[in-house]
């Protein structure tokens, strides 16, 4: 691999998992909210959290850059506060590509929390467990599969944001030019295609090494809990 | 033990008021949807009550107009639900220990191994709910409620959603439960039989109020109890202690009030105290005492009331010195041999149809 390709990889990987870590907390709150609380407003909340599924990348990248760039009135305020800039850099790219996955990672651990019987949480309280104890001790392990099918699905699908990161962060080597904007950007050269290609397989392994794991984790984690592996 | 409670949800309308001076085994008894459940929910606290004022053991759970509410995680109600709800995530020792962890070290009085011996877990210890059969499931969910050191245990239905055989396998279990641990006992059951053989104190209930509430024996002469348990199962219920006991024969004689009862009992012995149900379709009423007659039970009494079963027959409450058999006769008997209010009858019941049910008196609580 060249150190082209390399960096490419690594920066992916590390925006991916960045992303992933920045949603997974938010998205267990809010499919917890969406499966558990009937609260007003849920319909807007569960609009809000889909919108970009249906937005197009780069429409979500714009608006990221409205509200985080450095003249934004969030971006600004980090800006000048802190010194923190989100656009250009790697931290940016995250961020835009756990905006895109949020929906994604929500559902799965939306459905997997649906899945959990209340019952069981009725019958930890019984046995002395307050609200977060049975949290962590019956609701977080029992839908753990979700989580671990949510985490892989947005990781997976994080590799291979382009819209919203390019509009938001630019195509940056080393910084903000990941696997699919390399991929992009070697078609756009002249005489990039073996590059291109390149490029391609070592997505296109990723992916599928992303999903033969995913399933065996699964697996593992039916038994573990105690359910029947399918 | 006290639980008064109304609740209003939609068209239904739960009003109880259930007190039970000396609580045992309290049978929450009447058919599916007559509010058992949202009473037992609201005793646990699972559920919040319009109104409540709930007393057990001398501690308030709930008291509505005082403001007082004990959340459920804090009232150390042990609760068994129909389905038993194994935390599946657990082995069965990691479902016994999760309420036995969470109970104050000061109230720890039973002991891991006291519930394993008492409700024969040893072997089931390593294994997941999923591999359990329903009936150790039961047990295993009546341990980890048991571990969880309750000042009250709330059986819902535990057998409901077992087989005859899974039952008989089960019950066994809870009589020795109420027998060994003082803790009362709430028992929701739509089964009468369950009620006869473990309750010491029943509470009959419809359409969420209390038709009747009061001892076993008291209970099963309610007029209302046969909407729920059908013609067949109407009978009284007598307690009363075993004098004397042939193992060859099968036969115990048992002390009910001034009479004596034969009764087909195993494992019968002097001096135990014992239940029996006579079912009133299998009493039979004569004016003379017949002579030379299979029938094992042949005892003076007299009628006390008389009421109207249905259209087909009639049920004679006859008094047997200090307690009251049922009997079913048709409206044809009943004028054939002129049937009246104090008159002087003998009853007629074999030993074979009599349920008898070994029971050992229940403990008192200092």
């Amino acid at each position: 691999m060249s150190a082209a390709e390399l960096d490419a990889l690594q920066l992916s990987l590390f925006v991916a998992f960045r992303s992933v870590l920045f949603g997974l907390p938010l998205a267990i709150v809010v499919a917890w909210l969406l499966a558990r609380r009937h609260v007003a407003g849920r319909i807007f909340l569960d609009t809000f959290v889909h919108l970009p599924l249906v937005l197009p990348p780069v429409l979500v990248g714009y608006l990221l850059l409205l509200l985080l760039g450095t003249r934004g009135p969030i971006g600004g305020w980090l800006y000048r506060s802190f010194g923190v800039q989100l656009i250009f850099t790697s931290t940016g790219a995250a961020l835009a590509t756990a905006v895109m996955t949020f929906p994604l990672m929500v559902r799965a651990i939306r459905l997997s929390l649906e899945g959990v019987d209340p019952g069981l949480e009725d019958a930890a309280r019984t046995l002395g467990a307050g609200a977060w104890d049975r949290f962590c001790t019956i609701t977080l392990p029992l839908m753990s599969p979700g989580i671990l099918a949510g985490v892989v699905t947005a990781f997976a699908a994080g590799l291979g944001e382009f819209g919203a990161v390019i509009t938001f962060v630019s195509n940056i080597p080393g910084e903000t030019r990941t696997l699919p904007l390399a991929l992009y950007t070697a078609l756009q050269t002249p005489g990039g295609d073996v590059l291109a290609a390149r490029l391609a397989m070592i997505s296109l392994s990723l992916g599928i090494a992303g999903l033969i794991a995913a399933e065996l984790i699964a697996r593992r984690m039916r038994g573990l809990l105690g359910r029947q592996s399918r | 033990m006290k639980i008064h409670a109304t609740h209003r949800r939609g068209t239904f309308t739960l009003e109880v008021a259930i007190d039970v001076p000396r609580p045992g085994v309290v049978a929450l008894f009447g058919r599916s949807g007559c509010g058992k459940t949202t009473l037992a929910n609201i005793v646990a606290g699972l559920l919040r009550p319009d109104t409540a004022d709930i007393e057990v053991d001398g501690v308030t759970l709930e008291n509505t107009r005082a403001r007082q509410h004990v959340p459920a995680e804090r009232r150390r109600v042990g609760y068994v639900f129909q389905d038993a709800r194994l935390f599946p995530h657990f082995s069965v020792l990691g479902n016994l220990r999760y309420g036995e962890r969470r109970a104050p070290a000061s109230d720890r009085r039973i002991t891991l191994d006291q519930v394993v011996e008492l409700l024969g877990l040893q072997s089931l210890l390593q294994r997941r709910s999923r591999e359990l059969s329903g009936g150790e499931r039961q047990r295993v969910a009546l341990g980890r409620a048991l571990l969880s050191q309750p000042r009250l245990l709330l059986l819902d239905e535990p057998l409901a959603s077992l087989d005859a055989a899974r039952r008989d396998e089960v019950l066994p279990y809870l009589e020795r439960l109420r027998d060994e641990l003082v803790i009362p006992i709430i028992y929701v059951s739509h089964q009468f039989d369950e009620v006869l053989r473990l309750a010491t104190h029943a509470v009959l209930m419809d359409r969420g109020r209390v038709v009747t509430q009061g001892a076993v024996e008291q209970v099963s002469l309610h007029p209302q109890l046969r909407a729920i348990v059908g013609t067949e199962a109407v009978g009284s219920v007598l307690s009363g202690s075993i004098i004397a006991a042939d193992p060859h024969s099968g036969l115990a004689s048992v002390q009910v009030g001034k009479g004596t009862l034969n009764v087909t009992l195993r494992d019968a012995r002097p001096g135990a105290a014992v239940r029996v149900q006579v079912l009133a379709r299998d009493v039979i009423l004569a004016i003379v005492a017949p002579q030379g007659i299979s029938v094992r039970n042949i005892l003076p009494g007299h009628i006390v009331a008389i009421a109207e079963d249905d259209a087909d027959a009639y049920l004679v409450h006859v008094d047997i010195g200090g307690n009251v058999v049922l009997a079913r006769v048709t409206r044809a008997a009943l004028h054939a041999l002129a049937l009246r209010i104090d008159m002087p009858i003998f009853v007629l019941v074999k030993a074979v149809s009599i349920r008898g049910h070994a029971f050992l008196a229940p403990r008192s609580r200092e």
